[in-house]
């Protein structure tokens, strides 16, 4: 590396530049919340800060580091693809393209037949709203309240206001928000079949978990059905293996329509997201395949990358594996909410897809900060912050999961003295 | 890791299939490596399982064995070319009901207490065992090992010799499925399908192994040993047998014919070199005759041995195959029924190709002036390979016995019955195994049969032993239990607990790869298809196979 390019006199004149330069509410935030971090070195579950302090990662931006950091088998074929490839161009059909295309259509829900491909979940969200809109010749979208999915255009007027009334971004004359787990409303949204799709994260991240009532996305599918608007699930973080099966959705007796992947299926080596559409709604790409086109969608370094992941993560060790790490972390969090049980009041799992919910408003930023303290990675929801989220990689080893549990119940301990101390701030 | 060239031209489109090599593997070792850890999880869980739920576990899988021992036993015989169905059939039933019941007295899981000596000891488990299984034996020992490894809550990644892979692989999976519908933790049983050097060695030197058994050539006990990881490996034998002028010479002759010809003489325990006591000689080779033996002329001897040792060393062709089919390779005519080949030579020394270990029906012939000649022939054929292994002798002279005993460099002698059942265990009463420790004399770090106990450590609580300090009363005490269904759990979310929910996954669909079924994109098995690793992959395993028989056999210009 040019060192000389990335070379700064302290840590503190790095987040002085920082703010001067980059993001300074944002480089400011983790500087008051007690997570002073720069990422330097990182490697399987670990991540260390510039000044070598140790974290394990708990958050993995959203599941994108799944298998790891700088996962060993991902970097050598991406490395070995860069001999070869660069991001392609993509106009034309490419050999790691369609191989990847092949090979998330064989591991999809039933009936998926074609792959779109963006260069981040957002513009993959975008594609399969376009996508519906083209397939049902209608224009309204509806998500649930608190939705997050991603920043650009379409994508951040599916969720909360807080990220689109800001940029003026709001439109909420075509995107409608009902309430999460409510049918009723659900049902109330859909009854003007004027709806071309309902699109949900299986488990809303962003919003901290809340977990599907059993029943419910299995009931918004057959609404859509009825009311003739598609079922987009977007799993880009709840997708992966990360609930013990590739795609969580599955889990819920529903094949949707469209499914959206992004940030770990490249092994965060580098981005690509991926749209996989159902034959019937799939009609734009043989009317006018040059409909929707992105320079660097499906860059071939990234379907490499892609290719690779979704290999490691389709391996009936790493399915095992992950029922094996939820039971011991789950068994491990129920046993610390014991030692705990007027503070830490929730716990929401599906596989490795947890939230903790802790009983004060800003419960999960008290106990991000102890984490942090206690060598550990997580963060709170920022649409509840309420709730941690933890996501441990579904490659983590037992010794790791004894570990974080030790860290974890420490700093949930001493969160709870923090936040009963009349603290109203973390 | 570099691409192939693209086909050059359009001619080039129809045949050449377009590769790239990044997404293979041609040693499948990252897969390997993910077996380890799926182990390392299942014995994690194993260890706290109590006797009863690890009884239901074993039986279940010991069953399953014995019921399938007819069908491995003939797979394994057309897979590797050599034994006999039958006598493998009687093997495969031995090491999975038969060892149950050899060891159903036995507790490897239950806490001990010495009130005496105020000493309570808790049974802990290896951990992953990593089981090297050999080409001659091969569904016996994945049996074996795996079910030693259920008694003692251990899990266990089998890696078969290549030469056999899809029996054994066949054989584990379906102890697994019997183990894990019993109970067991899901990955106890695994097993590599594709054994290669790299991925061998790879699993060897990885951390999450604790244990290695290997048995096969020299070389994979060799590198068992230098990996690093704690190792029992076995080494070869040969074996040779004496009888003296005080044995009952009917019934050594039809032990001796028998134990040679059991599985055509692949088991490392069968009879090597006959020694017999000159007065002795004319009646038991007349009884050798009437069991089936069939006597060479020396030269007709010399013939055989030439044929079986070109070049000095063991053709491995010849591993397993009947007497009669050497008869007629070597140009003899022999009886069709002809279940030995009895190969006189003169001197038991490293150039004669007879006194080398012969993995077929082929017996060497010794006569000796006395019985003290005798143990110094056996010295000699053990100078030359299998020290530490096994002997075997027919008398009834106690003096002769002992002082075969004490003489002979072996661990383990069996005394008037053939060795190949004798020394394993079964037709004796030592530990039915089908690992023989050679001991020091053989540069193993296991002196006896390779048993349960050897895969299992004793946490030793010692009390003070100062008189006023007693020891607890620890009765009806366990640590461990039942789990209460399927370890792990199925990943049901939280709030769905109670709803009944069975497992996601769209299994029913034909295009969704189910659990075992790679992706057809991306493992090596696709890739390999059509590119030149095959080529490759298959001459490592040729390699390998060669490495091993050799080692096998022994050569005797080294």
């Amino acid at each position: 590396m040019a060192e000389e390019l990335i070379a700064f006199a302290s840590k503190g004149d790095m987040l002085a530049k920082s703010k001067e330069f980059w993001n300074p509410s944002k480089t400011q935030f983790w500087v008051d919340s007690g997570v002073p971090l720069v990422i330097d070195r990182r490697e399987g579950y670990f991540i260390y800060d510039v000044e070598g302090k140790r974290l394990i990662d708990t958050h993995l931006n959203g599941g994108t580091y799944n298998l790891g950091h700088r996962n060993p088998e991902v970097v050598a074929a991406v490395t070995a693809a860069m001999q070869h490839f660069d991001i392609g161009n993509h106009h034309f059909p490419s050999l790691a393209r369609t191989a990847l295309s092949e090979a998330l259509v064989s591991t999809g829900p039933p009936g998926i037949a074609k792959v779109v491909f963006g260069s981040g979940g957002a513009e993959a969200i975008d594609i399969a709203l376009k996508t519906a809109r083209h397939a049902t010749k209608r224009r309204k979208i509806v998500s649930v309240a608190k939705a997050y999915h991603g920043h650009t255009g379409l994508a951040v007027a599916t969720g909360d206001e807080r990220f689109s009334t800001l940029f003026l971004a709001d439109r909420p004359d075509e995107f409608g928000h009902v309430p999460f787990n409510d049918l009723a409303a659900m049902e109330q949204a859909l009854r003007g079949k004027d709806v071309a799709a309902v699109i949900m994260e299986t488990i809303p991240a962003t919003y901290g978990f809340p977990l599907p009532a059993p029943g419910y996305l299995a009931g918004v599918k057959r609404l859509c059905e009825a009311h003739g608007a598609l079922y987009i699930a977007d799993e880009v973080q709840t997708g992966l293996m990360r609930t013990g099966e590739l795609w969580a959705i599955s889990k819920h007796g529903v094949v949707p329509d469209i499914l959206v992947t992004g940030k770990g299926i490249s092994g965060g080596m580098y981005p690509i997201s991926a749209v996989l559409v159902s034959e019937a709604a799939a009609g734009w790409l043989s009317e006018d395949g040059f409909a929707h086109m992105s320079s660097f969608g499906g860059a071939e370094l990234g379907c490499v990358a892609a290719l690779k992941t979704l290999e490691i993560t389709c391996r009936p060790e790493v399915r095992s594996m992950v029922h094996y790490s939820a039971a011991l972390i789950g068994d491990g969090c129920r046993k610390i909410q014991a030692l705990y049980p007027g503070w830490f009041v929730g716990i929401r799992q599906d596989g490795l897809v947890m939230g903790l919910e802790f009983d004060h408003p800003k419960g999960a930023q008290f106990v991000m900060r102890r984490l942090y303290e206690a060598g550990v990675w997580a963060i709170f929801s920022t649409l509840d912050p309420r709730v941690l989220q933890y996501k441990p990689g579904v490659l983590i080893t037992p010794a790791l999961c004894e570990e974080l549990l030790d860290r974890t119940e420490q700093a949930i301990g001493l969160a709870a003295r923090d936040a009963r101390s009349g603290r109203t701030q973390p | 890791m570099t691409a192939p060239a693209r086909p050059a031209g359009p001619a080039a489109e129809a045949s050449e299939a377009i590769s790239f090599e990044v997404l293979s593997d041609p040693a499948g070792v990252p897969r390997a490596r993910a077996m380890l850890q799926r182990a390392e999880w299942a014995a994690r869980a194993f260890a706290r399982y109590d006797k009863q739920a690890t009884d239901r576990v074993l039986h279940a899988a010991a069953q399953a064995g014995a019921a399938h021992a007819r069908e491995y036993a003939e797979w394994a015989v057309r897979e590797t070319g050599f034994g006999v169905a039958d006598h493998k059939v009687i093997k495969n039933t031995a090491c999975s009901t038969g060892l149950v019941e050899a060891y159903a007295t036995h507790d490897y899981v239950t806490p001990r207490f010495d009130p005496a000596a105020k000493i309570v000891e808790i049974p802990r488990p290896a951990g992953v065992v990593l089981a090297l299984t050999p080409s001659t034996n091969p569904v016996a020992s994945v049996f074996f090992k795996a079910l030693l490894a259920l008694m003692t809550r251990n899990a266990v990644v089998i890696s078969p010799h290549p030469q056999a892979a899809e029996c054994c692989a066949d054989a584990a999976r379906t102890l697994e499925r019997a183990a894990v519908a019993a109970g067991a933790p899901d990955g106890v049983i695994q097993v590599v399908d594709r054994p290669s050097v790299p991925l061998i060695d790879a699993l060897m030197t990885d951390e999450r192994t604790s244990v290695i058994v290997a048995t096969g050539g020299s070389p994979v006990v060799r590198a068992a040993y230098s990996s690093g990881t704690p190792a029992i490996g076995v080494g070869p034998g040969n074996v040779p047998v004496l009888v003296d002028a005080t044995a009952d010479l009917a019934k050594a002759a039809k032990r001796i014919v028998d134990s040679k010809s059991f599985d055509n003489s692949i088991l490392c325990t069968s009879e090597s070199v006959l020694i017999v006591e000159e007065p002795a000689a004319a009646t038991l080779l007349r009884h050798l005759k009437r069991e089936g033996a069939h006597l060479l002329e020396p030269d007709e001897a010399a013939g055989v041995g030439a044929l079986l040792f070109p070049g000095g060393h063991f053709d491995v062709r010849f591993v397993g195959k009947d007497a009669p089919s050497i008869a007629a390779e070597a140009g003899l005519r022999v009886p069709g029924t002809t279940r030995v080949l009895l190969a006189p030579f003169g001197m038991a020394v490293p150039e004669e190709p007879l006194a080398h270990e012969k993995l077929c029906p082929v017996l060497g012939l010794v006569q000796v002036p006395n019985a003290g000649r005798g143990i110094d022939v056996a010295r000699a054929v053990l100078r030359i390979a299998g020290r530490g292994h096994s002997a075997a002798i027919h008398s009834t002279d106690p003096r002769t016995i002992m002082d075969f005993g004490a003489s002979v460099d072996v661990l383990r002698v069996s005394v008037n019955a053939g060795n190949s059942l004798g020394s394993s265990g079964i037709s004796t009463a030592l530990a039915p195994s089908m690992t023989v420790g050679t001991g020091f004399f053989g540069r193993s770090s296991l002196t006896e049969n390779l048993e349960p106990r050897h895969l299992v450590q004793w946490t030793r609580m010692a009390y003070n032993a100062e008189a006023d300090e007693a020891m607890a009363n620890f009765s009806g005490l366990v640590p461990w239990e039942t789990p209460a269904g399927p370890v792990p759990p199925y990943p049901i979310a939280s709030n769905a607990a109670g709803e009944g929910r069975g497992p996601g996954g769209y299994l029913g669909a034909d295009r969704t790869p189910r659990p075992g079924t790679p992706l057809p994109h991306v493992t090596s098995e696709a890739r390999l298809g059509a590119g030149t690793d095959v080529a490759a992959l298959r001459e490592e395993i040729r390699r390998v196979v060669i490495e091993e028989l050799a080692q096998f056999a022994g050569g005797f210009r080294g």
